[in-house]
């Protein structure tokens, strides 16, 4: 794309050049997720003690995110300062009080300082570094880092403002509400997806599609849109929850069969025991799906509880990292509760499967439409919260964001 | 155990999955039971989710009826190649069976990739007709990246 110009004013057209171009890609890792906002790098649970460290990245920015000796998370670039190769090459692990690159030894103290150099003066005199090398003044890009109910975040930009500030009141709450207690990790999957990640991030925040894409939803009536809840749009656009409030009333409604809606059927489970819900955050609310930009879900679905981060990988490519968590303190039944639930998510989910396929579906569909244009039009034309999921307002957001921190 | 029944129990199995007759699956199993797909390294870390997970022929069938009526993904099949079974111990008429496999995906363009590979890490028991069934069936994937969507059990 040789002009970088949005179509319309409007958030409800959406080119389709954003999804294959090269540059608008590295333009993206730039400008998103190098930029002004707080990325995801792992949970407080996976670092509880010094040392304790996780690889992630942020974009497309390899990072290590590690526990010091004060108890402060640390988050800097996963790249020797020396010939740039990784620091720590492991998903995660413990250091105790040093990384030390494994070309050459040079080492990292937990805050990300060059702390060593091997053969620094030489041998007998001789090689070596000059005299006036800084070790200070090298040293892998550091990262500020902020934790908010035990996920832990980092941002390269200094622009970015406090993690209560960015996502602002009703998002923050919506996250406080899930996460009010220390959690337990029960499992980790990748999937990887044939689309760009925006596919994705538009989908989870698609209230529209949910029950018309997924049968599963619509007959088991775990959302349909005749249920009641709404969705959330945080005001600058970029965070979002939607959520489903369980109504009896629902049950006699034939809104899906009287328009011949296909996931309208009389389908049951043999063993219903996978629906076996309890009500564990004090209120009625059955599912909540919240995402952070760029690129962080938090999902409720019933007492199915996961963190997903999408990571870029070029740009008909993602990887989505699937995160299934649970409560320490859980009782036993709590936790078979949540083994059973956790089938409605993930690669094989019941309710997300489909999620799997359908931006690859886009990506193909529009594989020589770069200056086409997609239709955001459910529920007018802003990006305003709506009590209604018959909408398409938080994707709107996601543009208004999008269109912010790329300067379009 | 004989390990020849156990020989016949994963061609049946494979058999079953490869040629789509996918409502047969539930009944290499006994009721109740435990069917999960998961990853070594999940597996190693303690960590007890899986993508699939059941623990009574009726959720195995729940899976069936969701991959046959509810879910849309895009036309593919298995095929399976399994190792030879190895009886790691018996007690209680209760064997303790790991077998290697490697599944290929067959997609509707004409792809076939290796999908997945890893070990049956079993419990298997005569049933009341002497027919060797499952008590347990963990699928432990030796990676923990999945392409796309998993619709069809491993």
């Amino acid at each position: 794309m040789d002009t970088y110009v949005w179509p319309a004013e409007s958030l409800a057209r959406v080119p389709y050049w954003v999804y294959q171009d090269q540059e608008n890609y590295a333009r993206e890792l730039r400008r998103l997720f190098e930029g002004a906002t707080w990325n995801y790098v792992c949970l407080e649970a996976d670092i509880p003690d010094k040392g304790d460290y996780r690889t992630n990245v942020v974009g497309a920015m390899p990072v290590i995110v590690v526990r010091d000796a004060d108890g402060a998370i640390n988050c800097f670039e996963n790249r020797c300062a020396h010939r740039g190769a990784l620091i720590a090459f492991d998903d995660g692990g413990n250091v105790q009080n040093q990384f030390k690159c494994i070309y050459h030894a040079w080492s990292y103290d937990l805050k990300g300082n060059l702390r060593g150099i091997a053969f620094e003066r030489g041998i007998n005199g001789v090689g070596g570094m000059p005299k006036e090398f800084r070790r200070e003044q090298h040293g892998p890009r550091r990262l500020r880092t902020t934790t908010l109910c035990g996920l832990v975040f980092a941002t390269l930009s200094d622009a970015t403002p406090p993690i209560e500030e960015f996502l602002g009141p009703e998002i923050l709450g919506r996250i406080r509400r899930v996460l009010n207690r220390p959690i337990k990790v029960m499992g980790r999957f990748t999937q990887a997806l044939p689309n760009n990640w925006k596919l994705y991030v538009e989908n989870v925040k698609d209230t529209y599609h949910a029950s018309l894409l997924h049968l599963f939803f619509g007959t088991f009536r775990i959302t349909r849109l005749t249920q009641g809840g709404g969705v959330l749009v945080s005001a600058d656009g970029g965070h979002h929850a939607s959520y489903t409030i369980d109504r009896s009333d629902d049950r006699q409604s034939t809104a899906y069969r009287d328009q011949g809606i296909r996931t309208e059927t009389d389908y049951r489970l043999a063993d219903p025991s996978l629906l076996d819900t309890v009500k564990e955050f004090g209120d009625d609310i059955q599912l909540q799906i919240l995402s952070v930009f760029p690129g962080l879900i938090l999902q409720q679905i019933h007492n199915c509880l996961a963190v997903r981060q999408v990571i870029p990988k070029g740009v008909g490519e993602m990887d989505l990292e699937w995160t299934y968590f649970g409560f320490v303190d859980d009782p036993p039944e709590m936790t078979r509760r949540r083994l059973k639930q956790q089938n409605l998510v993930g690669p094989a989910g019941f309710v997300s499967m489909e999620d799997g396929c359908v931006g690859g579906f886009v990506q193909r569909g529009i594989a020589a439409a770069g200056e086409q244009e997609s239709v955001v039009e459910m529920g007018g034309t802003g990006a305003e919260s709506q009590e209604t999921r018959a909408t398409e307002s938080s994707v709107r957001g996601f543009w208004k964001a999008y269109r912010h921190h790329m300067g379009y | 155990m004989d390990v020849s029944r156990l020989v016949e129990l994963n061609a049946a199995y494979a058999r079953t999955i490869d040629n789509e007759k996918f409502e047969e699956w539930p009944d290499f199993f006994l009721d109740p039971c435990l069917y999960k797909v998961t990853t070594a390294d999940n597996v190693a870390q303690g960590l007890e989710a899986g993508v699939i997970y059941a623990d009574s022929r009726g959720m195995l069938r729940d899976r069936v009826s969701s991959l046959r009526i509810a879910n849309i993904y895009e036309r593919q099949r298995y095929r399976h190649i399994v190792g030879l079974p190895v009886v790691l111990g018996e007690e209680d008429g209760l064997a303790d069976v790991e077998t290697p496999f490697l599944i290929v995906r067959i997609m509707r363009d004409g792809r076939m990739e290796v999908f997945a590979t890893g070990c049956y890490r079993d419990k298997v028991r005569m049933d009341a007709a002497n027919t060797p069934r499952f008590a347990e069936r963990i699928v432990v994937c030796d990676g923990g990246r999945f392409d796309t969507l998993v619709a069809i059990p491993f």
